[in-house]
């Protein structure tokens, strides 16, 4: 079954992201590592696509992303592979044209094989802890007052729970 | 300390489990080391080490009172840390759902032949 979505900082640059998926891990891993697959999803934020979306699936190979909002905005990213298990495990360094994260990301996505799915296990490990800021402060700023609200409202919650 | 430098403090304080054991201890009130230190296996100097990660981060204050001197909760720093965390969810939240129905479709289509987009 699709699990809720766990993000949490870990240690003093990396950022973890982890959820399951109600399909064995060959396809997960299919749907992380072939272009045809990622341009399905990998499209973040509202508004953005793909317009670029290529991946040479060897060790040493390249993979290539750029997306575009509808303002015409676009945002690319390169990236290496560094270790291709499938369907266990891809090791990757990726950078933004930008470069708004100051350096390489070293990207390792797990993905074990439990009842009815498969656990990803995602680690985005910056090259500083100023630029784990980084990639969330350029690019991604927009909607952070909803952000906000939203976590108002759970803070709100937790509050009447404790009075309650 | 520029906001940059307290947002990483805060990253730092947030990424130990026992420190944000306290943290969750602390949303039901204020509570002194002692009161901390209670639940973990933990001597009250490694609590007070972890505490004053914490106050340097923002995330707690702790009181006059000299002999107890109880710890709060600080609300601000927090929230700034958990928005961050809060829009990287977001953009991952939408990716995701994206990639469950494809892996719904691919899985009722399993067994035709795969085609390019």
């Amino acid at each position: 079954m699709p699990s809720k979505l766990e993000v949490r900082a870990d240690g003093e640059s990396a950022v973890v992201i982890e959820r399951s998926f109600a399909a064995p891990p060959e396809l997960v891993f299919d749907c992380w590592t072939k272009p045809q697959f990622v341009k399905q999803w990998l499209t973040g934020p509202d508004g953005w696509r793909f317009t670029v979306c290529e991946i040479d699936l060897r060790v040493g190979g390249q993979y290539r992303y750029v997306w575009q909002n509808t303002q015409g905005v676009s945002m690319g990213m390169t990236g290496t592979l560094k270790e291709i298990v499938r369907p266990e495990k891809l090791v990757s360094s990726e950078i933004f044209d930008e470069d708004w994260t100051g350096g390489e990301a070293l990207v390792t996505a797990v993905f074990s094989r439990e009842d009815g799915g498969t656990r990803v296990t995602q680690t985005v490990l910056y090259s500083s802890a100023q630029a784990r800021e980084g990639a969330l402060a350029s690019g991604m700023t927009e909607g952070m007052e909803a952000g906000y609200q939203r976590l108002d409202r759970v803070l709100e919650g937790l509050t009447t729970q404790k009075a309650s | 300390m520029t906001e940059s430098e307290r947002l990483d403090a805060t990253f730092t304080a947030l990424a130990d489990p026992t420190r944000r054991a306290i943290l969750a201890r602390l949303i039901e009130g204020e509570a002194s080391v002692m009161e901390l230190a209670e639940p973990f296996a933990m001597s009250q100097p490694a609590i007070s080490k972890h505490l004053k990660m914490l106050e340097r981060a923002g995330l707690i204050s702790r009181g006059r009172d000299a002999q107890r001197r109880p710890c709060r909760i600080e609300g601000e720093a927090l929230k700034a840390a958990t928005g961050w965390l809060e829009q990287y969810r977001k953009v991952w939240e939408g990716n995701f759902r994206r990639l469950d129905a494809l892996l719904d479709d691919l899985q009722s289509t399993a067994g035709r032949p795969e085609r390019d987009n």
